[in-house]
């Protein structure tokens, strides 16, 4: 996995649930991954999707992608191909969805506590390391606990699909 | 060292004769059960580039989350699940009107007790009602396991909750279950195995269970387990073909935590907006105009449920101005309300009866809020736009005794137990 660069966006909250995410009434509508990318935490602030470039991460608190199942709120940020989540923790569901579909999501207490605290976090450029577990920014290195085992083996081979298609074909 | 049940549950769908907490391992379900959300898996599924599926028998489609379909986008999507149904010769398949998925499948007796049910839907922790590990997983992982019948699972920590008293008569599960997640947090039972046990949960009914299993979803939890015991064993009667093992916990089995709770004097409970944690007495609240009341859901849309409804409201009107949508949970249970004259008592109060399925739970039609309405609802989320608008809207929950109490002033109201 390379490094990746980009710029931060704080969602400065704890909780941050799926229905804030991606909203259920788009659920049911068949949409591409850069269709879905355009409601990305549309009932959180509109237009939010605006303020993301390539590569650019979420910065969050407790408990991310809390309540739906729906892959959803994973999928439209790779259809913003966002470089990943970064949050105090994750809900279990949400953390195992991005996995299965190859997000990059990033646990860091401290790096959380040490942009929160900042009075203008926002755009702030970052690098992240995701084998060595490291993320860089204004010169800081914070440490993150990288995927291991079966996590990782999905997340390489560029989440679950192509690990079952991979799977089956060797069957 | 002792076993928690969830531990013996994955060693015996994984085939191993022990396992570690924390050990990641293999696990083969006894069912997958999806939604509407289907079509879209189906998709996945097949460019998996499987031939089949794992086994016709053990997926289970109900359609409920947009029925009758609103548009027609929603009614393509049921007709490319129907078409995969015939394609792949899926039994368990239930069209609209059937109800909600977490209803249909126990009633359906494909609820096996200490077995793993995946499911594509994170209220999949409703089955452990019946003894088994119902585990929510996302779409892309339904479509895996639909090739390959089986996926991993990280074996979890568990959390014994106790619960010990006898409530007064105005308290219901919803209003035990609700306390219980404002104690413990949206958050505090991430990655945990619940085993609910205790006085009270021994004398709960099934459907009590099932609304504790459902919502223990909303402190995290990956699934949530009430062992079986007589009241299992008489629902599963007549509905589960087959000979089943319930599995226990050991005595000595090790927990991340023990906690107890004492129902004795606990008053009627609500959650306020716009989290499910967000948890008080509803006497705090009581005097909030309402504009929409619902009585439905995997949660809350069950017999006993709409039974309670029709007692209070037996006789009387709601108030002008609001409006009552009743959304029965399952054609089962329609059935049965409508022979017990519960259907007759809500319409007549007001009540607009709907097809069994999900209703605006999850704000995609409906009965869905307008701008600036508030909701009162037996469901188990309130998010911020979660009944379809998120314009000045609010969502309350509690249980169906204090919905159609409120429902007759138009304001949350606590039920007093007359
Ligand atoms: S009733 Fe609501 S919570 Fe239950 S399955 Fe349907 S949408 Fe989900």
């Amino acid at each position: 996995m390379e490094k990746i660069k980009g710029k931060i966006h704080i969602v400065k909250d704890n909780d941050v649930n799926t229905d804030l995410i991606y909203a259920g009434k788009y659920t049911y509508e068949i949409l591409t991954p850069e269709e879905m990318g355009k409601h990305t935490l549309e009932d959180f602030e509109k237009d939010y999707f605006k303020k993301m470039n390539e590569n650019d991460f979420i910065v969050s608190g407790t408990n991310f992608g809390c309540g739906s199942s729906r892959e959803q709120a994973v999928t439209c940020f790779k259809g913003l191909k966002s470089g990943g989540i970064i949050a105090k923790s994750f809900s279990r569901l949400y953390f195992r969805n991005a996995v299965n579909k190859a997000l990059l999501v990033i646990e860091s207490p401290e790096f959380v506590d040490y942009i929160f605290a900042k009075n203008n976090g926002e755009n702030l450029d970052v690098e992240v390391d995701p084998n060595k577990g490291e993320i860089i920014c204004e010169g800081k290195t914070f440490k993150f606990a990288p995927l291991t085992g079966q996590a990782l083996e999905i997340f390489s081979a560029g989440g679950l699909g192509e690990y079952t298609k991979r799977k089956l074909a060797a069957m | 060292m002792g076993k928690t049940l969830i531990q013996k549950i994955i060693e015996k769908s994984s085939g191993r004769n022990n396992v570690e907490v924390g050990e990641i391992v293999f696990v083969k379900p006894s069912v997958v059960l999806s939604h509407d959300n289907s079509a879209d898996i189906s998709k996945t599924f097949e460019k998996m580039g499987p031939k089949r599926v794992f086994d016709p028998s053990k997926i289970f489609i109900a359609l409920d989350h947009e029925v009758p379909p609103p548009d027609s986008k929603k009614a393509l999507n049921h007709s490319i699940i129907r078409d995969f149904v015939k394609k792949y010769g899926i039994t368990n398949f239930f069209d609209c009107g059937e109800g909600i998925c977490h209803q249909v499948l126990p009633e359906k007796g494909l609820v096996e007790p200490s077995t793993v049910v995946f499911g594509s839907d994170s209220h999949t922790t409703s089955h452990g009602a019946f003894g088994a590990a119902g585990i929510p997983v996302g779409r892309t992982e339904t479509a895996s396991l639909w090739a390959l019948g089986e996926t991993w699972l990280k074996v979890p920590e568990s959390f014994k909750i106790i619960i010990k008293g006898t409530p007064q008569k105005n308290i219901f599960p919803k209003d035990v279950i609700l306390h219980i997640i404002g104690k413990i947090g949206a958050d505090g039972a991430t990655y945990i195995s619940v085993e609910f046990t205790g006085e009270y949960v021994d004398k709960m009914s099934m459907g009590g269970r099932m609304t504790f299993c459902n919502l223990s979803a909303e402190m995290g939890a990956k699934d949530a387990i009430i062992p079986v015991d007589d009241t299992t064993r008489a629902f599963l009667k007549d509905r589960l073909k087959k000979e089943y093992e319930p599995l226990y916990a050991d005595k000595d089995a090790k927990y991340a935590k023990t906690l107890e709770f004492d129902v004795t004097n606990l008053k009627p409970q609500i959650a306020k907006p716009h989290k499910v944690d967000n948890v008080s007495d509803v006497s705090e609240v009581a005097g909030k105009k309402v504009d929409v009341f619902f009585l439905g859901t995997c949660t809350n849309g069950r017999v006993e449920d709409l039974e309670v409804a029709a007692n209070i409201l037996k006789g009387k009107k709601i108030k002008a101005d609001s409006r009552l949508l009743v959304y029965p949970a399952s054609k089962e249970v329609l059935l049965t309300c409508l022979d017990k004259g519960i259907i007759k008592t809500l319409v007549e109060a007001g009540g607009e009866i709907n097809t069994p399925a999900c209703g605006p739970c999850l704000g995609a039609y409906g009965g869905v809020l307008a701008p600036n309405e508030r909701a009162l609802s037996t469901a188990n989320r309130n998010f911020k736009g979660r009944m379809g608008c998120s314009e000045n809207t609010e969502v309350y929950l509690a249980s169906p005794a204090t919905v159609a109490v409120s429902a007759l002033y138009g304001e949350i109201t606590e039920y007093k137990g007359e």
